[in-house]
Formats: C-alpha cells, structure tokens, sequence
C-alpha cells in the first residue's frame, strides 16, 4: 500500500476518469474537425460514453473505496452510474440533429455534457462532503453553459444567468451546510460524521447543517419551495439541453441526497423524516397544481418534473428504517430510470416538433399531431400515460412500488397525497392527449434519425418493462449501498 | 522596545492610513491600489504572529489574484469616471450604528480577555517553523488528493465555458 496513490483508487472511479480523459482528447480534437462536420464531435462523444458505460458494467458487482474514503464503488454507484452514463447517450442523440437544426452546433457542447456527466458519476460515488461539493459543480457548471448556449435568443441568455445565479446561492446554503457539519463533527466524511455522531456531539449544529444540506440538493432536484427557477430555465434553455438536465441533474441529485442521508444521518431520522415527508408532499401537490394552468408544452413538462421529484423524494422518507430502508431505495432507483426514460421520450417528441424562433412549443400545436403522425402520436400518448401512471406503462410499475414502500414505512398519509396528485395530473397530461387526437390543426413534424430513434426506444422501454419489470427491480434490489 | 513592536507599530499606522485612503479617495482605481497595500500590512501582520502560510496565501490570493480581478472590472466598466452613486437614506446614521456596535464588541473582548489570560496566548509553536507548510501540503496532497484534482478539472470547465458563450461563431 502505498501512502500517496494505489491502483485501487483510480479503478474505483475508473469510469469517470476514462471519461475525464476522454472529453480533455475531445476538446483538442474538435479543433480539428471543421465547422460543417460538427456531427463528429457527437458520434466520438457517444463513443466516449459507451466506453465509460461498457467499464461500468464490466466493474458490476465490484466494491472498493478509494482516494483515503473519498469515493466509494458499490452497486449503488454502478447501477446510477450506468443510468447517468445512457441519459448522457439520450442527451447526445437528441442534441445531435437538433443543435444543427437551431444553428446552434458547436463542438464544445458535447465536450460540456461529457463533464457534466462526470460531475455527476463523481457525485454519486462521493463518500466525503467536500467531493459532494466539488462534483455539484463540475455538473453544474456546464449546465449553466449549456442553458445559455443559445445566444441569440434572449430567453436562453435568461435561463442561463438565472441557473446561473440561483444555482450558485444554493451551493452557498450547501457549503454553509458542510461548514455547520464539519463544526459539529470534526469530519467531511460519512464515516466520521456518524462516529462523532453516535458518540454524541452537539446534534443541534448537525441537524441544522442537514438541513442546510437538503436546501442545496432540493434547489438541484427542484423540489417545492426551491423550484423557482426550473420554469425559466427549462424552457429558455435549448430544449436538448432541458432534456439532459432534467434527468442527469436530478437523478445525481437524489443520488448524492440518498447516500449522506443514509450513510451520514441516521442519527438524525428523528429530526429530518418530518421535514422530508413535507418537502414530498408539497413538491408532489405544488407541481402538480401549477401544472394544471400551463400551455406551453416545455413549462408543463417542467411542472411535471418538478411534480416527480415530489414523488422520488417520497422515497427518501423511510430511510431512517432498517427494515422498509433497503426496499423504498429500489423504489427510488426504479422510479429514476422510470422517470429518465419517460423524460427522454416526451423530450424527444417535443424536440420533433419544435421550430425555429421557439416555435411550435404550444400545447395548441400538438392538434391533430395523430392524423399526421402515428407513430409520433402514439409514442407521446405512451409518455403521458407513464408520467400519469397509468397501466401498461413503467411509470405505474415505478408509482406502485414507491407508494409500496412508502406504506411499509407507515406513510399512508404521503401515499394518499401520491394518489390524489397523481389523480390531478392526469388531466394536463391528458389534455395534451386529447388535443393530439381530437383537434383539428396541421402540426409540422421533423424527421430527424437520432430523435426518431430516442422516442421510439424509450416509448418501447416504457411498454415492455412494464410487462417485465421484475428484472430491472431486481437490479435495483441488488444496489444496496456499500457501508464502510 | 523590541524590534516586533516597533515593526507592529510602523505597520498599524500603515494598515490604518491605507485602510483610511480607500474608503476616502474618490477614485475606484485609487482605493484597489491602497486596498493592495492594506493587504500586504495585514501580510506582515501574519508573519509577526508567525503564521507564514496564511501571510504567504493573503499576498498571492487576495493582494495578488483578486485585486487584479477588482483592478480588471474596474478599468473594464469605466467605474473610476461614474458619478459618486446616490446615498441611501439613513444609510450614515446605519453605519455609526453599526460601527459603534463593532468598537463595543472589540473593547469588550479586549478587556474580557485581558482580565482572563493577561495576554493573548501566542499560536502553536509548531506554527512558527515552515513544519505546517509541508503539513498543508501533505493534507492536500495525500488525503484530499482526489479533491484536488477534481478542482482543476472543474477550472478547465469554467474556462471552456467562459470562452464558448462570449466567443462569437465566424458570421454568426
């Protein structure tokens, strides 16, 4: 052992630094590649996250820590990681005909995604409150870029200053937290956190640094009432950007909240199961109301996915409980790829529908869409039945085990909120259906290759996994958290 | 007299003038440029208490990266020829305020801690001799490695995306 650096270290967070060195190749790369042939860029970025994917998977299975209890390799961080890195390959496809199309094409936007993505790898294998900090910005900062990246439109410019600067005051409330912690227990890691915190130091500096730490990750997950900006922003970023986002950026953000919250505070149950079944429960009820008055079809996608942060939290609120504990996170994890794929697809429908100028972004432009388009048609009904929860799609596999587990916890009452809100969402989701089958209107649809082939796998995930979700439970089962 | 006094002496004048001359001078450039010297007094402060790393950072950090960055913005905006901004109203009678709440905490700890210790207690020895440099480096080198690292990465990031939104594409 060597006291500087081991090969255990680096194999721990093998596939975040292959994809490191990867988007640090691309960026030089790309100057190479001229200006028409941007496509490129994209397809060696893809390349890029299949290698990253391919070591993730080949390292299933596998435990280690790493860099002296700074990340941590477990089948927690493999099955995210593997999900982080195919949101990554969606976000790619969607963006590849759609950044070109918008005049928007250029190469360092792969290059952003890439660390975005390895910002949140790194915070989902965080064991250390100063990684958790680092790695929330190395995801973030690309975002901001990339919601900004559309220059011209001033709404763009908007979304990015706006992420920009929210984002930024909630990373203070979360570094404000980890000072708070660290004063309390003398440690950034989980390990140290919990052993001063079982010895019995001073619980009420650590209860309000918890606190302080949830305020961070609720702003990145868009929880009510930290959910201000995520209107704004996710329609005036460029619509492939919002897709990437609305998925990577939370499912990181629930991984990270997950692993401190389990590993760190179970000392503290007492103190954050409460808050953490309000925060649910005004998330699932804030988005779902607001939703309801919304016409443009990327703010009511953004309502909704605030709505279902509400519902992922919901697995949160058990965690204090060793028995319900290890079923309400396989709900968690099956809920995100629920939500991940769903999410790619109704992105990818919106994203053939979108035109130039930010047009063709109304719920009104959706009439008609089945008498032009069937498949299309048919894939966004799929999308909102599974946002909805409606049976044969993943989302109601996703929803039943979350409410499952939420019961088991003794929860009825969060569950009952579920149902209710659930109830209410399926009248804008359904409104967007009706208008596509049962208005008259001439929508316009692009045939893009990529885009085509996003909504129409993630439509077929949706199905068949509700038929045979057992498997993908099972994994997520599997991908208990490593303690130390 | 010792020689640390006479220094600490010579320095707190300094401290003081300078400190005075950049809230007084009317001109933004002017005050970064007496704001730089205060830092290097309280630099020098550090040494005298024997803390070399901290006085070392204060000179690099603040006197050095970031004043730049104020000298930057400054010149940039053109706020050295702006009109003096409007006061707020009441905002005189807030600062006495809040200054005379800043001297009673000081005279009280002061007095508080004289009575109690007779002197303020001098830092670890251990802090005088260059051993907490190499410490620093050790810390951040061996346990917080990977932090490390992942900083730089996250400046090439910054950088890459500085550039990509303030750079125009040819005829775009």
């Amino acid at each position: 052992m060597s006291q500087y650096i081991n090969p255990s270290d680096l194999t721990t967070i093998l596939p975040a630094i292959v994809l490191t060195v990867w988007a640090c190749a691309l960026l030089v790369a790309d100057l190479f590649i001229p200006h028409e042939r941007k496509g490129w860029t994209a397809v060696l970025a893809a390349l890029g996250l299949v290698v990253s994917l391919d070591i993730t998977l080949i390292q299933a299975g596998g435990t280690s820590t790493g860099f002296k209890g700074m990340v941590t390799l477990d089948g927690f961080s493999t099955f995210l990681n593997a999900l982080l890195l195919v949101s990554g390959l969606f976000g790619v496809a969607l963006a590849y005909g759609y950044v070109r199309r918008m005049g928007l094409e250029r190469g360092e936007y792969y290059t952003l995604l890439l660390f975005s993505v390895v910002g949140m790898m790194l915070m989902v294998q965080a064991s250390d409150l100063i990684v958790v900090f680092i790695a929330l910005e190395l995801l973030s900062i690309p975002l901001y870029v990339l919601a900004a990246l559309n220059v011209r439109q001033i709404e763009s410019e908007e979304a990015g200053l706006k992420y920009f600067l929210l984002g930024s005051f909630s990373t203070g409330f979360l570094v404000y937290g980890i000072a708070l912690i660290f004063g309390a227990t003398g440690s950034t890691s989980y390990s140290g956190i919990v052993t001063a915190a079982s010895a019995g130091t001073s619980s009420l500096l650590l209860t309000i640094g918890a606190a302080l730490l949830l305020v961070g990750f609720g702003f990145k997950v868009a929880a009510v009432p930290f959910h201000m900006w995520t209107p704004d922003v996710y329609q005036g970023a460029p619509t492939s950007v919002t897709a990437f986002m609305s998925s990577g950026a939370k499912i990181a953000g629930f991984a990270a909240l997950l692993r401190v919250f389990a590993l760190a505070f179970p000392t503290l149950t007492a103190d954050l199961t409460p808050i953490l079944a309000a925060l649910a429960a005004l998330t699932m009820i804030g988005g779902n109301l607001i939703a309801v008055s919304q016409t443009n079809i990327k703010r009511l996608l953004a309502y909704s996915s605030i709505a279902h942060a509400g519902y992922i939290l919901m697995a949160f609120v058990p965690y204090g409980n060793p028995q319900v504990m290890p079923v309400s996170v396989a709900a968690g994890l099956f809920y995100l790829v629920a939500y991940a794929v769903t999410n790619f697809g109704a992105w990818g429908v919106v994203i053939a529908l979108e035109k130039q100028g930010g047009k063709g972004l109304e719920i009104s432009d959706y009439a008609g869409l089945f008498w032009k388009n069937r498949p299309l048609a048919l894939a966004m009904t799929v999308f909102m039945l599974s946002l909805i929860g409606f049976p044969p799609t993943i989302g109601m596999v996703g929803k039943f085990y979350l409410f499952r587990a939420v019961i088991d916890g003794g929860f009825v009452w969060l569950a009952i909120v579920g149902v209710v809100t659930s109830l209410i969402s399926a009248y804008y989701y359904l409104r967007v259906v009706v208008n596509m089958f049962m208005q008259e209107g001439e929508p316009q649809t692009g045939s893009e290759f990529w885009v085509n082939f996003t909504w129409g796998l993630t439509a077929l995930m949706t199905i068949i996994i509700s038929f045979v979700p057992q498997p993908l439970f099972a994994w997520a089962s599997s991908a208990v958290l490593r303690l130390f | 007299m010792s020689i640390d006094l006479i220094l600490f002496l010579i320095l707190a004048v300094v401290a003081v003038a300078t400190a005075l001359g950049m809230l007084l001078s009317k001109n933004a450039v002017y005050s970064a440029l007496f704001l730089v010297l205060n830092f290097a007094a309280i630099a020098v402060f550090y040494l005298l208490l024997g803390a070399p790393f901290i006085a070392i950072s204060q000179v690099t950090v603040y006197a050095g990266a970031i004043m730049v960055l104020f000298l930057f913005v400054i010149m940039l905006l053109g706020a050295e020829t702006l009109a003096p901004s409007k006061v707020l109203r009441g905002q005189g009678w807030a600062a006495f305020g809040l200054a005379v709440v800043l001297v009673a905490e000081t005279v009280y700890l002061l007095v508080s801690r004289h009575a109690a210790v007779g002197v303020i207690a001098r830092p670890d020895a251990f802090l005088n001799t260059m051993d907490s440099l190499r410490e620093i480096g050790k810390a951040l080198f061996i346990q917080y490695l990977l932090p490390f690292e992942v900083t730089s990465i996250l400046l090439l990031v910054a950088m890459v995306g500085a550039i990509v939104l303030t750079r125009r594409e040819k005829g775009g």
